[in-house]
């Protein structure tokens, strides 16, 4: 039986082969950091000179591998929980991420894998090319997953990272951040990002979050502090949706798949 | 004039160079959270087709290895069909993903010789790979494709490889046979040999 696999986005000609649909809205590119930020050193010897060259997508990017339940744990979604021995779990102040994945045209999308990675509450992620003098916390990996549901919700719980200093400039730090990596309904809309914390200084000295182009797509991946959603006593609760790329939709189209 | 409301996709951001933490966390030694890797096996049971294995190294502008890096490919079974189509294989699972060595840089996928696939206007393609290229100093994923040296008559008429204007830089998408199934296919992220990468 394979766990993989939905029915993609395709039409079928009339001589009953699947062809691709409408196709991906294209990226902005002028949105998206541009692969040589100099400021950001690692980009330098590391950037693609040459313009990437453009086509219209076919079903290589209009399919996309299908992740099912089956294949995740009961604490896949519990960063405090998922690697600890103690019942306690990891330290840090304690927080729930939750939000949406949408497309551009605002519709929630089911059953996308998130996947996030972080440092522990003192800035040190586990990883055995990483030199931070801050501590390990035994009870803490790093690693978490899940599956949006039917509307495009997803939700961790997790401790908040700490800041850390890495090597760049003299002296760049980066500020408390989630990694986000995201596998939507199609090749096409394959995005890695990272969370920011609403409120936190840090966020304008650093040179990674310095490649977005405007302030306006930084600030789209700053999670808001919900204390509406907040759990009493627990947990504070951090809302943060991600955005993928839109799918175009013709009423033909439409029609063929009987949407 | 009415306005048309449109989300902005998420910026991208680098995966940085603990990716391997959230994406392949048994490859990184945190072990005892995930039962296995995600995208670890491609083949899951009697896959159809022609075993191959795809080999190769990312290098930077200056000719090292990024021993960093994270790949992730997406591809047809032998048939043509993605998994999701009518008819695709079962035992096949389209994706795969793996991490550089952290000594050598390599990577190695094992998996099946993809059949071709329709174009939008129902002319094949050429066998070909998807490649997804994700490491510290790379801002935004990179997307190239990979095609097969051995496949000169398919790749000839392959309507994404016409549309390339300099004919000279399309060996860069070819992988090369190696003997006993291997196929060879570094990239290079810059330089001379800068290999294509597509805004798809």
């Amino acid at each position: 039986m394979s766990t993989f696999g939905r029915k993609p986005p395709v039409t079928q000609t009339p001589g009953g082969q699947d062809r691709a649909g409408g196709g991906l809205y294209a990226r902005d590119r002028a949105w998206h950091p541009a692969p040589l930020t100099p400021p950001y050193k690692t980009s330098v010897a590391r950037s693609p000179m040459r313009a990437p060259i453009s086509f219209p997508t076919t079903l290589s990017e209009e399919t996309g591998p299908v992740f099912t339940h089956d294949m995740l744990g009961q604490l896949d979604a519990d960063l405090i929980h998922n690697y600890a021995k103690s019942p306690d779990g990891a330290i840090g102040p304690r927080i729930v991420v939750q939000g949406r994945v949408l497309d551009q045209d605002g519709r929630g999308v089911p059953h996308a894998l998130v996947e996030v990675w972080q440092a522990n509450a003192g800035g040190r992620y586990r990883h055995k090319k990483e030199g931070y003098l801050a501590p390990l916390d035994p009870d803490f990996g790093g690693c978490g997953r899940c599956l949006t549901d039917e509307f495009g919700n997803y939700e961790f719980r997790t401790i908040q990272p700490g800041p850390y200093p890495w090597p760049n400039g003299p002296n760049d730090w980066r500020p408390a951040h989630i990694h986000f990596s995201v596998f939507g309904q199609s090749w096409g809309q394959r995005l890695i990002t990272q969370m920011y914390f609403d409120g936190d200084p840090m966020i304008w000295h650093c040179p990674i979050v310095g490649t977005i182009p405007s302030r306006e797509g930084i600030e789209s991946l700053v999670a808001r502090l919900d204390m509406e959603a907040t759990i009493p006593m627990d947990a504070r609760v951090y809302r943060f949706d991600i955005v993928l790329r839109g799918r175009r939709q013709t009423l033909f189209e439409n029609r063929m798949e009987g949407l | 004039m009415q306005r048309i409301e449109r989300l902005k996709e998420s910026p991208s951001q680098t995966a940085g160079p603990y990716v391997h933490i959230g994406a392949l966390p048994n490859f990184a030694e945190i072990e005892g959270v995930y039962d296995e890797d995600l995208g670890h096996r491609m083949i899951t049971g009697e896959a159809k087709g022609e075993r191959i294995t795809i080999r190769g190294t990312v290098f930077d502008g200056t000719g090292a290895a990024l021993r960093d890096a994270m790949v992730e490919i997406w591809q047809a079974d032998a048939q043509g069909r993605y998994p999701g189509q009518d008819g695709a294989d079962p035992a096949f699972a389209g994706w795969g993903r793996q991490a550089g060595d952290m000594e050598t840089g390599e990577f190695a996928f094992e998996t099946v010789k993809p059949g071709p696939v329709a174009f939008r206007d129902g002319r094949l393609m050429a066998p070909h790979v998807s490649v997804w290229i994700v490491a510290r100093g790379i801002n935004l994923g990179l997307q190239t494709r990979l095609y097969f040296a051995d496949e000169a008559e398919t790749n000839a008429t392959d309507p994404i490889l016409a549309r390339i204007e300099h004919r000279d830089r399309i060996g860069t998408l070819m992988a090369r046979p190696e003997g006993d199934g291997v196929y060879r296919f570094d990239i290079r992220l810059q330089g001379e040999d800068e290999t294509i990468f597509f805004d798809i």
